[in-house]
C-alpha cells in the first residue's frame, strides 16, 4: 500500500550563527540579525518521508506554521520532493507557546484528507523544546513514537527503532501515528535542481500580494501547481480560545540575555615551576590528595 | 486543566525502569522538598509501573512526604498512553500545583503527552526552579508564588523564566545533573497511597519487540575529577593524554561535543547541555573553546582549570585557573608533577 504522509517542518533562527555580526554591542544576541533556516531535525523527518514515498509511492506533504517568510522552508520542502506545501498563518496564532502551536497544526493535519503518517523533528534549534510532536499526537488521538532511527512499513503496520539515550528500542503500531526523528536517522538529501529551477517560483498569495501581483497572478500559479497553500485559522475551525495567547498557558516572565564576562582568574605560567605550584595549591586547599 | 489550587502539593514524576528509580527523580526530590517548604504544602511522589514496592519506600528515604502508586501489571514496561492516562487520573484527583518531570527520554516523551491532555502548560529542561510572585504588567494583577521556570533558549544566548498562571499544574522538566542529589536518609518514612487505574487495550497501542538499554559506562557525575578534551587535542591517539592525566588524578575523562563529534572519545563522556551537567571537585578543560553549551554543563565546578593556547579563549571566563599554553607542553608538566607529590 502507498502512504500519504505529512511533515510539521519549522522555520528557526540558526543559534549556531551566532557570530560578531549578530551581537549586539552590549554582549546580547540580536536574534533579528540570525539567519533564518529550516529547522536541522526537521530535514531527517522529510528525508524519512520521502523515503517512504520512494518505496511504497503516496505523497509527503509540507506544513508548516509562521509567518508568510516561512515559505522558504517550504519551497525546501518541494525542492527535495515534496507533493504539497502548506502554509498556516494568522495573526491570531501570535504568541502560540507550544500547545497551542500543536493544537493549531493538528487542525491543519486533519483538513487534509487521509494522511497515514505525520513526521516531526526531535526538536527545534530555537527552544530546543521537543513538546509539539507528542502534543500534536495527543491532539490528533494518534499514537507517538518519538526519537524515531528507522522505519519499516508492512500494510498498517508501523515498526520502529527509537534511540533511547544508551540503547535502543524496537517498537511496533497500527497507523496512523506520529513519529518524531533523530538527526542519526538518515543523511537529507540536498535540493534537487531540476526541482529547484521549477518550484523557486512557488509562493503562497501573501507572497504574491507583497510583491504586486494580482488575484489573476495567483490563479496562474494554482493552475501550474505552483500555489503555496495558504490557511488560516478560520480555514482549520480552530477553536480561537485555544489559540495564540489566550491557549497558551505559559508566559515568558523575563528574559535575560546570556553576556560572557571575564572573571577574575589566576593566570599561571605553562613551565615547570608555574604548574608545580598549581598543583600545591591543589592539594594544600584538599581539592586533590 | 486544573483551577488555580494554592493548597496543591508539589509532586515529581518518579521514572523507574524494571523497578529502579532514575537519578534524576531523586534529584529531583531535592528540589522539590525546597518548593514544598516554601509553599507549606506536602511533597508528593508519582510512581506507576508493576512491583514497585521497594522503589516507593526508597523515595520516603529522599524525602517524599507521600507517594502516590500505581502498581498494575499492564505497566510493566513505560508507553506512553497507559503512563499518561495515570498520571492525568492523579491530577485530575488531587490537583496538585506543581509538577516536575526528569528531562529523560521518557519524561520527554510523556510530559508534552500529558501536558496536552490537561491543556497544562509546560517549560521544558529548566535549570532552575524558584517560588517568587509575579505582577501583570497591563493589569497590575499580582498572583502570588508562582513556579519561576528558569531555562536557556535560543541556543543557550538567553535565559528565559517562563511563568504559569492560570491553567494549572504549573509542569517542568528538569535535565539530570542539573539539581543535586539529596542525602538518603533511611529514617524518613513516606506515606505510600495506593492508587488504581483501568488500563485498556486502547491505553497500548505499541507492541514493543525489542529493547536493548546498555548501563552507561562512565559515571561522569559521581567523579571527583574530571579531565575534559575539546576539538583542539586534535586526535584520538592525542586524547591518550587526556586519559592519562585524568588517570593519575583517580578522575575520568569528558570530551566536548565537537570531540565526541570527532569520534576522540564516547558520546557517555560527553559534557554540557546534551551531554551530562557535572560539579566536581576540579574540572580541567583542555583544548575546550568554552562554548555556552558547554559552560552550561560544568560551570558549577568547584575548581575549574583552562588550559588553551587561545588567551581569548571564552573557557577562561569561568575558569579559576588558566593557562595560556599549548597543552602537549603543559600535560606532561602536569603528569609530572602530580606523581612528584607522592
Ligand atoms: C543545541 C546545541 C547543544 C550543544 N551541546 C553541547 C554539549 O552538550 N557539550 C559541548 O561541549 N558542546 C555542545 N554544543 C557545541 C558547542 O556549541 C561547541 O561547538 C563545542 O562545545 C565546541 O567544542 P570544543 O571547545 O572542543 O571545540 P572548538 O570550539 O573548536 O575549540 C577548540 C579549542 O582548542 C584550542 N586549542 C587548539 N589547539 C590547542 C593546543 N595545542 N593546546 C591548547 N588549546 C588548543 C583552541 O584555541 C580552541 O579554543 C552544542 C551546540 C548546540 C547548538
Ligand atoms: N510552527 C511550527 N510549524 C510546523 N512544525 C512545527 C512548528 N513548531 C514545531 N514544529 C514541529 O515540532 C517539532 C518540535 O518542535 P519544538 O517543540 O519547538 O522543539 C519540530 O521539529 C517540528 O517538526
Amino acid at each position: 500500500m502507498s502512504y500519504n504522509s505529512v511533515v510539521l517542518v519549522k522555520q528557526v533562527p540558526d543559534t549556531k550563527a551566532v557570530t560578531g555580526k549578530a551581537m549586539n554591542d552590549d554582549g546580547t544576541v540580536n536574534r533579528a540579525a540570525l539567519p533564518a533556516v529550516f529547522n536541522p531535525e526537521d530535514l531527517n523527518a522529510l528525508e524519512m518521508a520521502l523515503a517512504v514515498k520512494a518505496k511504497h509511492g503516496g505523497t509527503v506533504t509540507v506544513l508548516t506554521m509562521g509567518l508568510p517568510s516561512a515559505c522558504d522552508v517550504l519551497r525546501q520542502g518541494l525542492f527535495r520532493g515534496a507533493d504539497r506545501a502548506i502554509l498556516v498563518t494568522d495573526r491570531r496564532a501570535a504568541a502560540s507557546d507550544t500547545l497551542a502551536t500543536s493544537y493549531i497544526l493538528s487542525c491543519a493535519v486533519k483538513k487534509i484528507e487521509d494522511v497515514d503518517l505525520v513526521f516531526c523533528g526531535r526538536q527545534a534549534i530555537d527552544g530546543d523544546t521537543a513538546q509539539v510532536g507528542p502534543q500534536a499526537a495527543e491532539k490528533l488521538g494518534f499514537p507517538q513514537i518519538t526519537y524515531v532511527e528507522e522505519l519499516e512499513l508492512d500494510g498498517k503496520t508501523i515498526t520502529a527503532k527509537r534511540g533511547v539515550g544508551s540503547g535502543w528500542e524496537k517498537v511496533q503500531c497500527q497507523l496512523p501515528a506520529l513519529l518524531t526523528v533523530l538527526d542519526t536517522a538518515n543523511d537529507p538529501r540536498p535540493a534537487v535542481s531540476r526541482q529547484m529551477m521549477w518550484f523557486k517560483k512557488a509562493k503562497g498569495p501573501t507572497e504574491v500580494k507583497a510583491t504586486g501581483g494580482t488575484d489573476a497572478d495567483i490563479e496562474s500559479l494554482r493552475d501550474r501547481g505552483l500555489l503555496i497553500d495558504e490557511w488560516d485559522l478560520d480555514h482549520l475551525e480552530a477553536d480561537l480560545q485555544w489559540c495564540g495567547k489566550s491557549g497558551s498557558p505559559t508566559k515568558v516572565n523575563r528574559i535575560q540575555s546570556v553576556v560572557l564576562t571575564a572573571s577574575e582568574h589566576k593566570s599561571i605560567e605553562p613551565t615547570d615551576d608555574g604548574i608545580r605550584e598549581l598543583i600545591h595549591e591543589l592539594i594544600e586547599d584538599h581539592t586533590i590528595g | 486543566m486544573i483551577e488555580v489550587n494554592r493548597n496543591g502539593e508539589v509532586w515529581v514524576y518518579a521514572e523507574q525502569i524494571d523497578g529502579k528509580l532514575a537519578d534524576v527523580s531523586l534529584e529531583l526530590m531535592g528540589r522539590g522538598r525546597e518548593l514544598a517548604d516554601t509553599l507549606k504544602v506536602k511533597l508528593g511522589a508519582v510512581l506507576a509501573g508493576r512491583s514497585v514496592s521497594e522503589a516507593a519506600k526508597e523515595l520516603g528515604y529522599y524525602g517524599a512526604d507521600k507517594v502516590y502508586v500505581v502498581d498494575n501489571d499492564d505497566l510493566g514496561i513505560y508507553q506512553t498512553c497507559s503512563y499518561t492516562k495515570v498520571i492525568c487520573e492523579l491530577i485530575q484527583k488531587h490537583k496538585p500545583q506543581i509538577m516536575l518531570y526528569g528531562a529523560s527520554h521518557i519524561g520527554r516523551d510523556l510530559a508534552p503527552r500529558v501536558a496536552s491532555t490537561m491543556r497544562a502548560g509546560l517549560t521544558a529542561d529548566c535549570t532552575d526552579l524558584q517560588i517568587d510572585d509575579y505582577t501583570e504588567p497591563k493589569t497590575k494583577d499580582v498572583h502570588k508564588n508562582l513556579l519561576q521556570q528558569i531555562r536557556p533558549a535560543f541556543g543557550g544566548n538567553i535565559i528565559a523564566t517562563i511563568i504559569n498562571y492560570d491553567r494549572w499544574p504549573q509542569m517542568a522538566t528538569v535535565r539530570e545533573g542539573v539539581m543535586a542529589m539529596p542525602d538518603k536518609d533511611l529514617k524518613k518514612k513516606a506515606e505510600i497511597i495506593n492508587e488504581e487505574s483501568y488500563i485498556t487495550a486502547e491505553d497500548l497501542p505499541l507492541n514493543i519487540l525489542d529493547r536493548h538499554v546498555a548501563k552507561k559506562k562512565v559515571n561522569l557525575k559521581a567523579a571527583r575529577v574530571i579531565v575534559t578534551g575539546g576539538a583542539g587535542v586534535g586526535s584520538k591517539e592525542n586524547f591518550k593524554m587526556i586519559w592519562d592525566l585524568a588517570h593519575v588524578l583517580g578522575g575520568v575523562p569528558g570530551g566536548s561535543r565537537a570531540a565526541v563529534d570527532l569520534g576522540y572519545i564516547d558520546h557517555d563522556h560527553q559534557v554540557g547541555q546534551t551531554g551530562t551537567t557535572v560539579r566536581p571537585a576540579l574540572y580541567i578543560a583542555v583544548g575546550v573553546s568554552g562554548a555556552i553549551q558547554h559552560v552550561a554543563g560544568m560551570s558549577e565546578s568547584s575548581r575549574i582549570i583552562a588550559i588553551n593556547n587561545d588567551p581569548d579563549a571564552p573557557i577562561f571566563s569561568v575558569a579559576h585557573y588558566g593557562i595560556v599554553g599549548d597543552y602537549q607542553e603543559v600535560l606532561p608538566k602536569m603528569i609530572k608533577a602530580i606523581r612528584a607529590k607522592d
